[in-house]
């Protein structure tokens, strides 16, 4: 018993230091320059407005005609819309929904890449040649106008199927980047060592091939959350998959519908939701580019 | 001097097969692509037709509804006409289908519209994608070229004004996408300050020649070029950087440095020839992505492009234009990367051995 109590101790001790210089580490790669970190901050801003905004400015989806299209005020930051409700809160509102689906977009995406990728380079041959054909065909269909299809094909309802719909078109060119890296990580000396040596396939996809791709995929992972915005904002716009009014391409497809472009008091009723995705995706450009120059040692150099 | 003579020809005959067998040999590559590119389009094409099968109620059914009612025939022979307007039995064999549909692909026949009188996708390439391919390419070459030279000069000079400035302006325009810039860019030069026009491809009043009509063409387009080369500059200059900064490390700019020569000959001569070689495949796949139009732009700039006539195929669910459409788009899309990868292949040998 008290050998166990022993080796428990020393196990959590253990874990608590690798867990202390991971995030350490991390903590360092986040500060090393100054694009990451203003880059973090705008996401991270996103994320709480998203989540807790709601709670501090709650949004009532009443209409009130007679006070469309308000400057902004006190009571209304950024104004209102065309039926008198509040455009900051919407914005806030609106933004959980389309994080949540860039958020499981990327997940999905990543999934997706991570496994095709790394299975056809790490075993070759045949099912690399057929996995790659089938890569080829996802790759030379525009993603876009499927997108569409598939959109209004499924009736989307919730985050989830949309995410799907996003990601299913999206892999390919990152799983193809991911099998590259494998076949020349493959030659390397020490995954060389490592089959000679015997050790179990899971051991080295796992514990020597991933850590030297993970840079590479969270960075892409930004990325990709950055496109899916785009792409669901676009749908969204084009009036499919509209399930939610107040999300930023919702609000974007009723604005046009309206044309408030032509209309000199609405200008804020389609700026909000650009302005929202201009600052959104350049947090996660700087998010992603700040990393890059931290994880990639050929840029780190100069 | 008579058996000299089959001597000969076996000689020509040896001659020409061994010259058959070494082109066959050095351009193995470019076959192996040429089978691969084969396999994709027979795939796109079962993916075409599978796009049918997944469809929901009948719609020849409704279509050959539609025909006897306005062409005030019996229902049989407007089912009839129907199957043979849309080229799809929905009672044949799933065999006999497909069959069906590639000899109409072979013959040029893509497709036909269920709801408006004689559109075909053929008409719909005809009439449309000219104005289409017209602003993107025009607004692809432009940000191409802007973007090149913004890149080149990135790597080369890592610090001072210029680079902060190009980096800002990458993330800034990186930042919204090109349907939105396009209504900034109407609200700014087309509502506020009515410079362009905001909507359509040339003035219905005029007339379709001369030079009035072409710069009346260029004005309308105007907004939308710019609009779409904002956001491509970015991806470019970013691209040549990477690829510019790959070709720095090279011994041959070491050398041209030692040798004395100005910075500008370097650039030139050295740095954006070497560098723009892996882009030429990317500017190929995107000349291809072209093709498809954009949807969202064309719909906001009302721009009659094939980008909008396919969101407006989807909006009204006219299935089997909307399956030709996005064969079409496809094989343009195979066939283009199958160019760019044979191209780069040829231009740069060392790509051969590796990555079929």
């Amino acid at each position: 018993m008290k050998d166990f109590k022993m080796r428990f101790k020393k196990s959590m001790i253990r874990f608590w230091k690798s867990f202390k210089s991971g995030a350490v580490r991390l903590y360092k790669t986040l500060t090393y320059n100054t694009k990451t970190k203003v880059g973090l901050a705008i996401l991270l801003l996103f994320v709480i407005g998203a989540f807790i905004g709601p709670i501090i400015f709650p949004y009532n989806p009443l209409t009130n005609e007679v006070n469309k299209f308000a400057p902004p005020s006190a009571e209304h930051w950024l104004g209102t819309d065309n039926l008198g409700r509040d455009l900051f809160r919407q914005m806030l509102y609106g933004s959980r929904d389309v994080l949540v689906i860039a958020l499981l977009t990327s997940i999905f995406t990543i999934i997706i890449a991570v496994a095709v990728g790394i299975s056809s380079g790490f075993i070759g041959g045949m099912y690399d040649r057929v996995i790659q054909t089938i890569t080829n065909l996802f790759l030379t269909i525009p993603s876009f106008p499927i997108m569409i299809i598939m959109a209004s094909f499924f009736t989307i309802e919730e985050p989830v199927s949309f995410a799907l719909v996003l990601s299913i078109w999206n892999w390919a060119g990152l799983s193809r980047a991911i099998r590259a890296q494998v076949i020349s990580l493959k030659e390397r000396d020490f995954i060389q060592i490592c089959n000679v040596m015997g050790m179990r396939k899971s051991h080295i996809i796992f514990k020597e091939l991933m850590p030297n791709i993970s840079s590479y995929i969270f960075i892409n992972f930004i990325l990709i959350m950055r496109n899916a915005i785009t792409a669901s904002v676009g749908i969204m716009m084009l009036g499919l998959a509209a399930f939610e009014p107040s999300n930023w391409g919702a609000i974007l497809l009723r604005a046009k519908d309206i044309g408030a472009l032509l209309i000199p008091e609405a200008t804020l009723f389609w700026l909000t939701p650009i302005i929202a995705i201009a600052l959104f995706q350049a947090g996660a450009i700087l998010l992603a580019s700040g990393l890059d120059e931290t994880l990639n040692p050929r840029l780190r150099r100069n | 001097m008579e058996n000299k003579k089959p001597n000969k020809v076996k000689q020509v005959l040896v001659a020409i097969g061994t010259f058959i067998r070494d082109f066959l040999f050095k351009t193995r590559f470019l076959w192996r692509r040429i089978g691969f590119a084969l396999i994709t389009l027979l795939l796109a094409t079962i993916f075409g037709f599978f796009l049918i099968k997944m469809m929901l109620g009948d719609p020849v059914t409704m279509f050959a509804k539609r025909l006897s009612d306005e062409r005030r025939i019996p229902m049989d022979e407007a089912y009839r006409l129907a199957t043979m307007l849309l080229n799809y039995d929905p009672n044949a064999t799933v065999w006999q289908q497909f069959g069906r549909y590639v000899s109409g692909l072979v013959k040029g026949d893509f497709g036909t519209s269920m709801y408006r009188n004689d559109v075909t996708v053929t008409v719909i390439i005809k009439n449309f994608l000219p104005w289409t391919l017209f602003i993107s390419s025009l607004a692809l070459l432009l940000s191409f070229l802007i973007g090149i030279l913004m890149g080149g000069r990135m790597a080369y000079k890592r610090k001072g004004f210029f680079n902060a400035g190009a980096n800002s302006f990458i993330v800034v325009s990186g930042a919204v996408p090109d349907y939105l810039w396009g209504m900034i860019l109407i609200f700014i030069f087309g509502v506020t300050l009515r410079w362009f026009p905001i909507q359509g491809n040339y003035d219905i009043l005029l007339e379709l020649k001369g030079w009035p009509f072409i710069t009346n063409v260029l004005y309308h387009a105007f907004l939308p070029i710019i609009a779409f080369s904002i956001v491509q500059i970015g991806g470019w200059a970013l691209a040549m950087r990477g690829s510019a900064l790959g070709v720095l490390g090279e011994d041959y700019i070491y050398a041209a440095k030692a040798r004395g020569l100005g910075e500008r000959t370097i650039v030139s001569r050295y740095l954006r020839k070497n560098s723009l070689l892996p882009l030429i495949t990317s500017l190929a796949m995107s000349f291809a992505v072209l093709f498809g139009g954009s949807p969202l732009m064309e719909t906001i700039f009302n721009y009659p492009g094939f980008g909008s006539e396919f969101s407006k195929a989807i909006g009204t669910r006219d299935y089997f234009l909307i399956q030709g459409l996005m064969v079409f788009m496809s094989f343009v899309m195979i066939l283009a990367n199958l160019i760019a990868d044979s191209l780069y292949s040829i231009i740069d040998p060392r790509i051969r051995r590796d990555n079929t």
